[in-house]
């Protein structure tokens, strides 16, 4: 037996013995996510799982293991993927240091950095949201204005960010401030700071779906040491560098968000039918949204195909740098047209805003969520020039 | 395995690409075009292949092929779609030798050399209506002597004006519709009471019409076992479908290749068109279907040549995907293009009439997409 089979083997039993049942149903949505953090509230057994996962390190099974990681190779981190798929294991940890964050240091961190915030991400002890688009700065990300002036040992941090996912349930912002006012991107700085500080206030933001997970956060001249410790700066790469730090960052939120249109898999027409109804050939009753059930799972089927040769050649190295973007753009629109037919496949019975058959309307709130897709990190336009650009090579007007 | 070419099959690319271009690009399919050339094809190009192994890619290397599999066999067919090359390749070494080599080795010996060496070509009597649809056949085998008789009538038979032999389904019992009941036959084109009337397509390829009238095979002729055809049908569609798709995505990514050109080439209110927004859109969302397209066929082929029980599935998907993908992008070539792409001097229509055949052969997006429902068991 490989070394890999013999992996495989271990770490399904491993996953067999360990997992908590209740980690092994499906989540329902997303509140069933665990996010760890200073002040957390956890389902039962989201702890444990989180615990004992974070021991091996396979919160974050690709990362260092002195950072709190698991160590494994590409090889090994997809197989634990596919066994967690196989026995339907929960992901333990929910979050956006481990998704954002820690990619960015890992890459532009310095050593003392890396040591002091990467095993707490890794472990759920702290919850980080992410500070980037600000009222006047959505699509034009760059134009952004929160203010951080230097006062020698620390900043003072000024503006509001908007859209910030979760930013009242979270201990620490990593934030992107202006501090060359003279330079449109050479003049922001990557920055992270307590959202415990003074002056810093949340207040969360109702959607269409009726759920809040985005806020607003208003920073009134918040104090940012520059340092935490030796070697332990607040400022991620350099100042006024932030943007390249952003930019790396918006790849991976693009990547990550575009696999959305492969989640929630298996066939729409095989999971509906019987609710529809069928006729007495068996098929589902109503042609036309027979029609695009099998669209709608031949497009679910080829992205998920996508995304598996998106992974394959960005880990070879093969893949177009701006082809995130490309997944993202095609991952949102896939996962709307999908929620589409769910809607449509329930008719006025997932209409029911609050009662206890559609469970508050989860099948309705979630279709409204899905709306957002193709706006956050980066609207569809966006990425289709940014395609255009950077791929077809296009010319700019 | 990841879902990118390895070294081998880069390196296969790489000679493809070359020889198709040089070879058999868009200048040598007008050539044959234009001289309304009978076959529709060049037989010297076609020994050309040969020479280059391609003929014999998938048959065993004991049997003097190459030994590869579908994802080579793709490899290949993506540069012929690219270059628009006119050849039997399809039918022949890709859906033909797969039906062969379902069958036992008398046949294979009887053709396998020939289409090694680039001498001889097959062709697919399977449709019998103007929509593809193989479990509707009807045509008739009855068994005489020794052998067997056949009656009836096939259409959209590819290449089957030069064909030597035609890969013919028909139907030994059972009627119309049911699952068990078919058989496969290998018939020269020779065989007394079988003719063809020579059509020429929207895309310059030439297809037969074939009659049987009372055509009479010996039981030799069977491949694999009578009545149980539909085994060996699934492999010769799997094949075909997955080498069709590879095909149209060749077609596909080549019609987007010079749109994106031209639109960075032509000007129109003093600044080049590539620089408009609505224009811009258009090609970064074609080029987003046509890469998800992509990764369909190159899943298609793996899981065929691993044997997988989900391949049918994944084959049905990449047919329909890369066929509305590619037909996207051919419209939108025209398009694009403007005027000049409605004039048969620009390449950009050749592409759209390639794509309108592929579509046709062995399903359409639609007839995959109702498939894929039906997979799915709604």
């Amino acid at each position: 037996m490989s070394d890999l089979e013999t992996f495989r083997k271990e770490t399904a039993a491993w996953l067999e013995a360990n997992c908590p049942p209740e980690m092994r149903q499906p989540m329902v949505d997303e509140s069933d996510a665990c996010w760890g953090g200073r002040n957390p509230t956890y389902k039962p057994g989201q702890k444990e799982w989180m615990d004992i996962m974070a021991e091996k390190g396979w919160t974050v099974p690709d990362w260092p293991k002195e950072y709190g990681g698991g160590g494994l190779s590409r090889a090994e981190t997809k197989i634990l993927q596919q066994e967690m798929a196989r026995l339907k294991c929960r992901s333990p940890l929910s979050s956006f240091g481990i998704w954002m964050l820690g990619p960015a240091l890992l890459h532009f961190g310095t050593e003392e950095q890396k040591k002091h915030f990467l095993p707490q991400i890794a472990r759920g002890e702290i919850r980080w949201c992410q500070g980037y688009s600000e009222p006047g700065s959505g699509s034009d990300l760059a134009s952004l204005q929160t203010s951080a002036v230097d006062q020698g040992d620390h900043y003072i941090v000024n503006g509001q960010k908007i859209w910030t996912s979760y930013a009242d349930k979270a201990d620490w912002i990593f934030c992107l401030t202006r501090t060359d006012k003279s330079e449109k991107h050479k003049g922001i700085t990557f920055l992270l700071f307590d959202m415990a500080s003074e002056g810093v206030t949340t207040k969360p933001i109702k959607l269409i779906s009726g759920a809040s997970p985005f806020c607003e956060t208003f920073f009134d001249d918040v104090k940012v040491p520059k340092s935490y410790g030796e070697g332990v700066s607040s400022v991620v790469f350099e100042e006024n560098r932030g943007w390249d730090v952003a930019k790396y960052l918006l790849g991976h939120e693009r990547s990550m968000i575009s696999g959305e249109g492969s989640s929630g898999g298996g066939s729409l027409g095989a999971k509906f039918a019987d609710q529809v109804g069928r006729d007495d050939m068996g098929r589902l009753d109503d042609p036309m949204l027979r029609a695009q059930m099998a669209d709608i799972d031949i497009e679910l089927l080829a992205f998920r195909a996508m995304a598996e040769r998106f992974g394959d050649t960005f880990k070879a190295g093969l893949c177009h740098p701006a082809q995130p973007n490309m997944m993202k753009y095609a991952g949102t629109e896939i996962n709307k047209r999908r929620h589409e037919l769910i809607m449509s496949a329930g008719g006025s019975q997932v209409l029911e805003w609050e009662s206890e058959a559609t469970n508050g309307g989860l099948t309705a709130r979630s279709w409204l969520r899905t709306k957002a897709n193709s706006i956050e990190g980066g609207t569809s336009e966006v990425m289709l020039n940014v395609v255009s650009k950077q791929i077809l090579q296009l010319p700019n007007t | 395995m990841p879902l990118y070419l390895n070294d081998d099959q880069k390196m296969l690319q790489d000679s493809a690409a070359d020889f198709m271009k040089t070879e058999g690009g868009v200048a040598h399919f007008r050539e044959f075009r234009d001289k309304n050339c009978k076959d529709g094809f060049s037989h010297a190009l076609w020994k050309q292949f040969a020479e280059m192994g391609f003929t014999g890619i998938l048959v065993d290397e004991e049997e003097g092929g190459l030994g590869l599999g579908h994802a080579e066999a793709g490899v290949v067919l993506e540069e012929i779609g690219r270059n628009l090359t006119p050849s039997p390749f399809l039918t022949t070494a890709v859906a033909g030798v797969e039906a062969l080599n379902a069958g036992g080795k008398a046949l294979r010996d009887k053709y396998f050399p020939g289409i090694i060496a680039g001498e001889t070509v097959l062709s697919l009597a399977i449709d019998e209506g103007a929509k593809h649809r193989p479990d509707q056949i009807a045509m008739a085998a009855t068994r005489e002597g020794n052998g067997f008789k056949l009656d009836g009538k096939k259409q959209f038979v590819v290449q089957g004006g030069s064909a030597d032999a035609l890969i013919v389904a028909a139907r030994t019992s059972g009627s119309a519709g049911d699952e068990k009941g078919l058989t496969l036959f290998a018939v020269d084109t020779d065989a007394k009471g079988l003719s063809r009337d020579n059509v020429r397509l929207v895309d310059s390829a030439v297809a037969a019409h074939v009659e049987f009238d009372g055509v009479v095979v010996d039981a030799d002729a069977v491949i694999g076992e009578v009545d149980d055809g539909d085994v060996v049908l699934k492999r010769l569609l799997n094949a075909g479908r997955t080498g069709a798709a590879a095909e149209t995505l060749g077609v596909g990514t080549g019609a987007m290749d010079i749109t994106v050109d031209y639109i960075k080439g032509r000007k129109q209110f003093d600044t080049t068109i590539g620089s408009f927004q609505a224009l811009q859109h258009r090609a970064a969302h074609l080029y987003s279907e046509m890469e998800i397209a992509r990764a369909t066929v190159l899943k298609a082929q793996q899981l065929l040549d691993e044997g997988a029980k989900s391949a049918e599935l994944m084959v049905s998907v990449a047919k329909s995907k890369v066929g509305r993908a590619t037909s996207l992008s051919v419209k939108e070539g025209v398009q694009m293009h403007g005027g000049v792409g409605m004039t048969d001097e620009y390449d950009i229509g050749l592409y759209m009439k390639r794509d309108r055949a592929l579509q046709e052969f062995l399903g359409d997006a639609n007839y995959h997409t109702n498939l894929v429902a039906e997979m799915h068991g709604y």
